[in-house]
């Protein structure tokens, strides 16, 4: 605990510190004072900590506070780029229509969530009962990635206030269209799947019946969802022949998407799965997390032959070693997120050992975001470039990808502690 | 959970057949690759184009009335200067580029000494840029929300705006980097030549046609401006030869030396045949329009993937279902979960 009176005097450090003891959790607070019976018994049952107290999480920590600052400062931007338009807040032209926010937050967002329809389908449909332990926080993971991604597209596109009109105004040869629908559609899903967690805190047993009547059906839609969903993304860029790089470009993107998704989404939840075994009071469960790595391996070697087959076949192996800005890019996102961690998974040492492993689940995740990066907004940068076109993310969009990526992370801490998302089955 | 498996199977079979049939209505949807039957379109010839920028400036001011490509509802002015400030009455816009004000503009091309006219080394050439009315249009392909329609008589490519949601897929989309948005607006909308389509039904066409006074800029079906096309084509460099003015058959005519042309008509076969075309005299690659455009329809390459979705629920459905009853038939009914 920092004792922030060495810093800002002892009357506003005492303050401070007052806040900072979580004296003022929010299960203290009694919510039937103001919300009424009902509604306060509920939210009551909602805020109790008790049964994620062995966790240890504190909510008021400076991290924590860092993630409301960015939060702010995100909502900020928001709220200015709905009042002045999308002009007004990025470095986004006529050449360079797609930037950051969709590279990052739609592409990147979307690639991250990829873990939970593989786990719910493991374990509901495959039955591998091992996983069932981690089903809670990789579905939940997953709803920030689409959340992170839905708020973001919806700040991205010029006119806001419609952004509903696809669901209504069907358009089927636009894959665009389908991404709309599955975006939403994979929302509902996910919030189905994760309903369980919260319905069992309020002791709804009418609800939790009805929705594990219907989970198997659901995790089953999930995950076609997933499957075409991340694949639409890359489908997004098969129109684009002529303006997406060819170290990049092909017919079978969007099966390079769905593959990469799939050894992000495992190391997605590899990671959180260590990350939270290391910050909460929670032993990460040794054989998920191998099994995991298995995984990895084994999509990664998929994912690497696909990538070789079409550096072979299509631009050839000279495009991405001439030295050009591409070039490299292409290097740099293979080496980090495919090869280097193929490598490192290929000893036995690396494989049992948890902190290896989560070494090379951050390898992972940055090789991939940064292939997403590659094709959404650097990808196009030859074509733009001779068209006179030059972009590089203004201050607001990079404010409001920060603050995105703090919203998901406080969002998941918050249900860590106040949700059962760690189910006892592995304690 | 207490579903029984047979309830469970019977309702995914039921929801996966429903899938199905419901997906019957897509073989309809693919875009055609056919031109429209009264198909009409601009021919440029840029050995005709003197640089006047005459058809700039009508094509604003004939856009900026209502039905207008560049006219927008409570709009107090048009999206040009056409007053300058107090005491400098002469002024007006000299655009640079397409955009969102702009649907149509000549740029010049220049080399070394630039003085022979059409001619790629020490010489120089206008071009026209502005969209080309693809046959197959990608940027009608893309939209998620149907704002760009092609018009199935006339096959002029246009802009709903009240249907747009602003993702700027078509500007990606567009292989020839046409549609511009409106950046500086809160509610923009994204702009393109329309074609002039609001002014058919007057009789009147394409505003840069009418007001070409050179016969750079004709205006006609596009099966004629490919005659006349290809009967340009054949003519001898340095004979004469009677142009029309304005429209493909009009009677209006200017008598002119044929120029060398470099290559073919630009707009038979890019991203699968334009109803805009053009001739140049120098190569159209060295006035920008890039030779890496491809020579199909650019939408064939997205239906591809849009005919499989139907059968990834289907395929997902009937063996989830499957593996399902396999992986659980040692589960105890209502054991599991």
């Amino acid at each position: 605990m920092i004792d922030s009176t060495k810093y800002v005097g002892p009357k506003w450090g005492g303050v401070i510190n007052r806040f900072m003891a979580d004296e003022y959790s929010l299960s203290n607070i009694d919510a039937t004072r103001f919300a009424g019976q009902k509604l306060g018994g509920v939210i009551n049952r909602l805020l109790d900590d008790t049964p994620s107290k062995d966790l240890g999480i504190k909510m008021v920590t400076p991290f924590t506070l860092v993630l409301v600052a960015l939060i702010g400062l995100a909502a900020v931007v928001a709220v200015y780029r709905l009042i002045f338009g999308i002009g007004a807040a990025s470095n986004l032209n006529d050449y360079w229509p797609w930037g950051l926010w969709i590279g990052f937050d739609v592409l990147g967002g979307v690639a991250m969530a990829a873990g939970a329809f593989l786990i719910a389908g493991a374990v509901y449909i495959l039955n591998w009962k091992k996983y069932k332990c981690i089903a809670r926080a990789s579905i939940l993971n997953a709803f920030f990635g689409y959340l992170l991604a839905a708020i973001s597209i919806t700040l991205d596109v010029g006119r806001s206030f419609v952004i509903w009109h696809p669901l209504v105004m069907w358009q089927i040869n636009s894959i665009m269209f389908i991404v709309a629908l599955h975006l939403v559609l994979y929302l509902t899903t996910l919030g189905t799947e994760s309903s369980p967690m919260v319905l069992e805190k309020l002791g709804w047993q009418r609800g939790l019946k009805a929705v594990s009547r219907i989970m198997v059906g659901a995790v089953m839609f999930g995950v076609a969802l997933s499957l075409l969903h991340q694949s639409s993304l890359g489908a997004n860029y098969l129109i684009v022949p002529a303006k997406l790089s060819p170290i990049w470009y092909s017919h079978l993107i969007p099966y390079h998407f769905l593959v990469s998704a799939i050894m992000l989404g495992l190391s997605i939840v590899s990671f959180e799965t260590l990350l939270t075994g290391k910050v909460f009071n929670h032993k990460p469960p040794r054989d998920v997390v191998e099994g995991l790595a298995r995984g990895v391996m084994i999509v990664g070697s998929v994912y690497l032959v696909m990538k070789v087959w079409h550096l072979v076949t299509g631009p050839g192996v000279g495009a991405v070693l001439d030295g050009s800005f591409l070039g490299n890019l292409y290097l740099i996102e293979m080496t980090v997120g495919v090869i280097l961690p193929l490598v490192l998974l290929s000893f036995r040492s690396v494989r049992t050992n948890l902190d290896r492993i989560f070494v090379v689940d951050i390898l992972v995740i940055l090789g991939v975001l940064m292939n997403r990066m590659d094709v959404g907004v650097f990808g196009v940068s030859e074509f733009a470039a001779r068209s006179g076109g030059d972009y590089f993310p203004s201050m607001m969009e990079t404010t409001l990808t920060m603050g995105m990526i703090a919203f998901a992370i406080l969002g998941f801490k918050l249900c860590a502690k106040y949700l059962p998302l760690f189910p006892e089955s592995h304690h | 959970m207490t579903i029984s498996r047979r309830t469970f199977l019977k309702g995914v079979a039921g929801g996966g057949g429903l899938l199905l049939v419901s997906g019957i209505p897509l073989a309809d949807a693919r875009m055609s690759t056919e031109l429209p039957p009264h198909a009409v379109g601009i021919l440029y010839d840029a050995t005709l184009c003197i640089g006047c920028k005459s058809c700039m400036a009508n094509c604003k001011t004939q856009n900026s009335v209502p039905g207008g490509a560049l006219y927008k509802k409570g709009m107090t002015a048009p999206p040009y200067e056409s007053k300058g400030p107090a005491g400098d009455e002469g002024i007006w816009d000299a655009p640079q580029e397409l955009s969102g004000k702009t649907l149509n503009i000549i740029k010049v091309y220049k080399n070394g000494t630039g003085e022979k006219k059409d001619v790629a080394v020490n010489g120089y050439s206008y071009f026209k840029q502005q969209c080309l009315h693809c046959i197959s249009p990608a940027c009608v392909s893309v939209c998620p929300a149907g704002a760009f329609r092609k018009d199935p008589e006339n096959g002029s490519v246009y802009y709903l705006a009240e249907r747009c949601i602003g993702c700027r897929y078509c500007q990606l989309a567009c292989p020839f980097g046409v549609p511009r948005y409106e950046w500086d607006s809160a509610w923009p909308e994204v702009r393109k030549c329309q074609l002039c389509r609001h002014r058919y039904a007057e009789g009147k066409y394409a505003a840069c046609a009418e007001f070409c006074p050179t016969g750079a800029t004709i205006f006609g079906k596009v099966v004629d401006l490919r005659n006349e096309a290809r009967y340009r084509l054949t003519l001898k460099p340095g004979t004469e030869y009677d142009f029309p003015i304005k429209t493909v058959d009009s009677a209006e005519k200017s008598r002119r030396p044929v120029a060398r042309y470099a290559d073919g008509t630009y707009g038979l076969t890019e991203a699968g045949g334009t109803q805009n075309i053009m001739l140049s005299g120098v190569s159209f690659e060295l006035l920008g329009f890039r030779k890496k455009i491809p020579h199909f329809d650019l939408p064939s390459l997205t239906w591809a993937y849009v005919r499989k979705v139907l059968w990834v629920f289907a395929g997902v459905f009937t063996g989830g279902t499957t593996i399902y009853a396999i992986t659980h038939r040692n589960d105890k009914e209502g054991s599991h979960d």
